[in-house]
This record gives structure tokens, sequence and C-alpha cells, in this order.
């Protein structure tokens, strides 16, 4: 028994022995000596994109020893959406996640400041757009990256062919690829006389009204041309004002020459209706371009990418970006700055914007003139316009200025195109209106 | 002898040997036991995300304080809660009344037809009811196409127009119902049938002596001798169609204008799509005392029935 009894000598000994063993050994460092990352990507539209974003987490890990898994979410059937919402309510879930426009300032109080990564890459890539900003920073604190991946902005994407035959309108000469839009005159009187013409030639214009993204998008860049803003940014309800007025009456007139069928439209039924030639113009990120460039190819070869046209107020076009944030639960917190970091390099962004086929499109200004956008085709040169690479459009999300939970509800809520539906279809302005502040009035509670 | 008893640790372990042997044998304890995984399950999948929407709908909408039923009093004022209240009543009860009367009906074909070829057309009939209903739904959605409807292009051959299947509010209220009666009628169908061969056939024949129409049989012994399964059908029903999402969510996602939502669909764009979880919880609760009120009357009935038997 006396000899199992762990007396002082015996421990001392013990300990210095065990500790010299410990000093002595090299520093053997494991394959996956970080630690281990877990990341959650947004499941990219376009064929093999996700591929690209693969390649550089791996780059990363090997380079950083950092086990990592990587999860490619859709945003098919909202299962991004429902994913942030566990992980959220859980608080437990991926070190990085993929958040959609309105989700990082959703969950600000539970992201991981980014301020250290995000100041860095404008220093080095550029300033961001407004819109960016409006959304990752709340303030003065990044509460996510602006992403590459799933970042878009949905311009017009129109018929060469078509707008030539039916409006006279040399769309090509007016965004030329490789050079600066000449697009003074490509404003909103133009452009409803266009889609008048369009459509008594048989090929409207497609734009949808119903709840979804498109549609909303769409809206809210020709509210913000006619400076109309349903609440400003201080929380004050402002939908009873004139440029919602006129904003009303210009798609009230506009409506009479879209597709009857608008208010029941969702996010495929604009790429539908370009790829099937029936439409002229429609408000799309290039998908609606590639599907056609696929199934339809004398379709896509008369296809091109533009700018919106300006209103009394500006020209403004939907930008709507995805961001990479980390929870403030996340267990190694330090490793997913460094993975977010390596993505947003110039060199990550290019990549993914080539394997995406020029859908991607980073938030800062001096990655906007990647080759690939020049050189995509046919046309070649379609793209040229789409990252708005003269800053010939204020880059816009509807509902904004408002505060962003009441912002979130209308854009969620499709305010701005119930209003248009509703007024277009008979109901008198001033009870248009009233149905929108009470509306709104409800989504300013606390 | 209490007293060594209690200091005698091997009598008082025979005893609750004994005891637990007892328990053990009672009928009512095997039943428990048995059931203990179905209660199990339905406490950790159903009574636990009930009562954590009932906690969620009592917080403000950035889940940091207890508001009571604010929510509850906030959606009271809202003009898009009625119009969502009319609706889910609107499209639950239509749809119901309408499989009941295409179950009942199409049950009595199928009761007619020789036994020999009646299982086929059991199983086809059934077919709508078996598919999934998001994959069925899909389908109509592709038939109900704003641009390319199927059943657009079969009417334009009558010389009809475009029907703004789910382009206009009346239109897409019919559309939604319409295919949550084909999806529900077989389920009413299976239940009657099963209801009719249960009846008697003695009762026919003595209402045939007595000179019984067609109608009168159907009235004073079909219909009565039905009255409990066509009860219990209709409240099965009345719960799942007012619970429905998948139906609404994929044929017009609750457009246009808010015109077809029902408090699923509602629920999960206030709640999911528009961050107010909380408020989204209380949508979704609302069904609860429609739906309690609706059982209570029809569950009391088949009780009072029941003891009348």
């Amino acid at each position: 028994m006396g000899s199992n009894k762990v007396n002082r000598r015996r421990f001392v000994a013990g300990t210095a022995a065990a500790s010299a063993a410990f000093v002595a050994a090299p520093f053997v460092r494991g394959a996956y000596a970080a630690g281990k990352l877990s990341v959650g990507f947004w499941d990219h539209w376009v064929p093999g994109a996700n591929k690209a974003t693969e390649a550089l987490v791996k780059e990363w890990a090997d380079k950083e020893k950092v086990e990592v898994s990587m999860d490619f979410i859709t945003s098919q059937g909202n299962k991004l959406l429902l994913t942030t919402a566990a992980e959220s309510t859980a608080k437990s879930g991926h070190d990085v996640l993929a958040f959609s426009t309105w989700l990082p300032s959703r969950y600000a109080d539970q992201l991981v400041p980014m301020n250290d990564v995000v100041e860095p890459l404008i220093k080095a890539n550029g300033p961001v757009n407004g819109t960016v900003e409006y959304l990752g920073k709340v303030g003065g604190k990044w509460l996510a990256v602006p992403a590459t991946s799933g970042s878009q902005i949905k311009g017009p994407c129109s018929r060469i062919d078509l707008l030539k035959k039916h409006a006279g309108i040399d769309i090509q000469a007016m965004y030329p690829a490789g050079a600066p839009p000449k697009a003074d005159g490509w404003n909103l009187d133009t452009f409803l006389k266009a889609a008048e013409a369009c459509q008594k030639g048989g090929n409207p214009f497609g734009l949808g009204l119903g709840a979804t993204s498109d549609s909303v998008d769409t809206a809210g860049a020709l509210f913000h041309a006619f400076g109309a803003q349903l609440v400003n940014e201080k929380g004050d309800i402002t939908v009873k004002s004139d440029p919602v007025r006129q904003a009303l009456d210009y798609y009230k007139k506009l409506m009479a020459f879209l597709p009857p069928d608008v208010p029941s439209w969702d996010d495929a039924s604009n790429n539908k209706f370009l790829v099937s030639g029936q439409g002229s113009l429609i408000m799309n990120p290039p998908s609606a371009w590639a599907v056609a460039k696929r199934d339809a190819p004398q379709i896509a070869e008369q296809l091109w990418t533009h700018g919106f046209p300006a209103g009394p107020k500006g020209r403004y076009a939907p930008f709507l970006p995805f961001f990479w944030g980390t929870w403030n639960f996340s267990k190694n917190q330090s490793a997913a700055k460094s993975l977010v970091t390596h993505l947003s390099q110039a060199s990550s962004a290019e990549k993914m914007v080539i394997a995406s086929g020029g859908y991607d499109l980073p938030a800062f200004a001096n990655l906007t003139t990647f080759k690939v956008w020049a050189e995509e085709g046919p046309p070649k040169g379609t793209l040229y316009h789409y990252p708005n690479p003269h800053n010939h459009q204020t880059l816009s999300i509807a509902a904004a200025p408002a505060p962003h939970k009441i912002a979130e509800q209308i854009y969620t809520q499709a305010i701005q195109t119930q209003m248009v539906v509703r007024f277009a279809k008979g109901e008198a302005m001033d009870k248009t209106l009233d149905w929108a502040a009470k509306e709104l009035e409800g989504f300013s509670r606390n | 002898m209490a007293d060594i008893a209690a200091r005698n640790p091997a009598v008082v372990t025979g005893d609750r040997r004994s005891s637990l042997h007892k328990l053990m044998q009672r009928k009512s304890t095997i039943a428990f036991l048995m059931a203990l995984p179905l209660i199990l399950l339905l406490a950790i999948l159903v009574a636990y995300p009930a009562g954590f929407a009932v906690y969620l709908a009592t917080l403000n909408k950035g889940m940091t304080r207890f508001v009571g039923f604010g929510n509850f009093e906030f959606l009271f004022g809202r003009d898009t809660f009625w119009l969502v209240v009319y609706q889910s009543c609107l499209f639950a009860i239509t749809a119901v009344i309408f499989k009941a009367i295409i179950g009942f009906v199409v049950a009595h074909f199928v009761h007619n037809i020789p036994s020999k070829g009646q299982r086929k057309w059991r199983g086809m009939l059934l077919v709508p009811w078996v598919i999934p209903p998001a994959m069925s739904t899909l389908a109509w959605l592709w038939l109900f196409d704003p641009s390319y409807s199927a059943l657009n292009w079969i009417l334009a051959h009558f010389g009809i127009g475009n029907v703004p299947w789910t382009g206009e509010a009346g239109w897409a209220r019919f559309s939604v119902i319409l295919v949550n009666v084909w999806i529900g009628s077989p389920f009413f169908m299976i239940m009657y049938l099963a209801a009719l061969k249960s009846v008697p056939e003695q009762l026919y024949e003595a209402a045939s002596i007595d000179g019984a129409t067609w109608w009168q049989r159907i009235w004073y012994v079909t219909l009565p001798m039905m009255r409990n399964i066509i009860a219990i059908t209709a409240l099965f029903s009345l719960i799942v169609t007012f619970a429905n999402f998948d139906i609404v969510r994929v044929l017009t996602a609750g457009g246009p204008l808010n015109s077809t939502h029902i408090f699923g669909t509602w629920a999960f764009r206030v709640g999911i799509e528009g961050g107010d979880i909380p408020l989204g919880a209380a949508v979704s609760l609302f069904m609860v005392p429609i739906l309690a009120v609706a059982a209570t009357f029809i569950l009391r009935d088949i009780t009072k029935r029941g003891s009348e038997v």
C-alpha cells in the first residue's frame, strides 16, 4: 500500500521529469494546429461558381493550418434565412456565415465588429458604395464584410434588336462597350415612351410588380429617381409627399404598357419572359443572359446590360450586397476574420467574378473593372456596364434611408409595389397613401 | 413491528419490490409505459415548440423584454391581419365544404363499382392525396403560370381570353382553394368509403321495403350512419387546412396584394422574412382559439351522439 502513496518527494521528482520532457520535446505543428472553422456560404445560382470560393478557402486553410468545413446553403425556399434565424436563436453555428442584404442590421447585436477587416480593405480596394455602408455599418461599426459572391446590381437587360426596332433606341451606342455611357437622354420619359412603343410592337418591357425581390428592387430604384421616400432616416413617415405621388403617377402610366399579369410575377417570371423572346427589357443581374446563352443563344446574342433611366432626382440602380459575418458566439473569431480578409482580396474577388461568369460584384470601387466584364459575350461587352464602372448611377436599395428595422419590413412586405398596384388598379391616391401610412406606422413599433 | 421493519433493510427492499411488481402488473402502468415513447415524441416535437411559440409571442420585436399580450393587441389594429383572418376562414371553410361534397359523391360512385375493379379506382383516386403537396402544387403553378399557363392555352382554343389565375385577388383565391380541394378530396373519399361500407345492408333493405326513394335512403339512412365520421373528418381537415402553408406559399406567396395570405404564410412573411419573430409567433398562435372552438363544438356533438347510442 505504502508504495502507491504519492509523497512530496516523489511528486516533485515526477513533475520535474514531466516538465523536462515537455520542454525538451520539439514543437510539432499539427496539420490543423490553428483549430477548426465552419463556414456557411451562399449556394450560388451559377453552376460551378462555388468552386472558386471552395478553392480559395482550401488555399487559405492549407496556409493557416486550419481545419475548415464548408456548407453551401441555398437561398431557395429561404433555407439560408432559416439557417441564420436558427443559429441566432440557438447561439451556435457557423463561424463565418453569408448574410443577405438586410441581415447584418437584423442581427447587429450578435455580430462581431469587422472594422479591423473592412477598413484595411477599403484602403486597399477603394471605398464601398453608400448602399453597402447603409446596410453593413451601424453606429460606426461594420457588422459584416461586403462579400463578392452573390452581390449584384439589378440593372436593365435589354434586347438590342427590339429596342431599335420598336423604340428607335440604339442601346449599344448609349452604353458602348469599353467606354463611358452616353446616356444623358436615357431618362424616365424616354423609358416610358420606349415601354409604350415596345408594348405596341408586341414585345413589352417585363417589370414585375409582385412581392419578391426583383419587383421590389425595381420599384425602389424608380422611387429613388423621384426622391420618393416612404420613411426618412429619422424614422418619420413621409409617404404623403409630392415625390411619392409623382412616382405613383409615373408607375401608373408605365403599368399600362406592361404585361397585365405583372402583379403576380416572381423572381423567375422576368427571366422567363426575356428568355422566351417575348420581352424587350427586364431588370436583372446577368443570370437571365446566362440562361439565354445556354438555352436560347440567338436571344442571348441580342442582350445588353446597361444603366437605369434617370429621374428628376437622379439615376439610381438597385444594388443587393451579400456580407460575410461572424457571430459573437463563434469560437474561432480570429481565424474567421483572417479567412474573410483572404476572400476579400482583389485577386480572390476576381476569381469569384470569373467563376460566376460576371454575375458576382465586389462592393469596392477599384474592383469594378475586371477584364471578365469587358470580355464576356456574346455579344462581346454585354456586361461591360453591369458593375457600374463609370459610377454613372447611384447604387441604392429600396426603402433606404429608413432605419433598418422599418426599411426591412417595407422591403419584405413589398409596400412600394403594393402601392403601385393598388393605385394603378384604380384606388384613389389618398386611399393608397393612407393604407401605406398605416402599414408604415405598424413597422415603427419596437 | 413497523419499527423493526424500518430497521431491517431486507424487509423494506422486499416490500418495495413487491409494490413495484404490483405497479408493473397494472394495466394502466403497462399502457403508460407503452405510450411513453409517443408521449416523449409529442412533448419534444409538439409541446415544446408550442410552449416556445407562446413564449416568443409575449416578447417585444427585439426579443428583449416581456410585453404580455402586446403583440396580439398590435395585430388587432392591423388591416392586413384582418384580411388574413378573413382569407384563412374563407380558404379553410370553402375548401372543407367542397372536399366534403366531392369526397361524398365520389365515395358513392366508388362504392357502387363492382368490387373487382374497385381497388384500381380507389388507388387512382388517391393519387392527388399521396403526392407530396409541394410537388403537386408546383405542377399547378405551371398550369397557372402568369405568362405561359397551360390552362389558358387550352381556354384560348375555345376563344376564352387569358384568365389571371394568380394575378387577380378573386382568381388567386379561387386557385389556391381549387388546389387544396384537389389535394384533399381523396382523403374525404376514402374516409367516407370506409363509413359507407360499414352501413348495414339490412337498413337499406328495410328502407326499400318501406318505399324510400334514393334521396330518402341517403338522408335517413346513409347520412345519420355517417354523421360521426363526417364530423371527425371535417374537424381534422379543418385543422389541417387552417394550418396550410405549402399550397399558398408555392402558388401565390400570399399575393397579389396580400389577398391569399393565410395564417401560416403571413406568420412566415412577418416572422422569418421580415425579422419580427414575436409577431410571427403571435400570428401563428391566432389559429389556436379558432380551432379550439371548432374542435369543442364538433367533439361535443360526437360525444353526445355516442352517449345516445
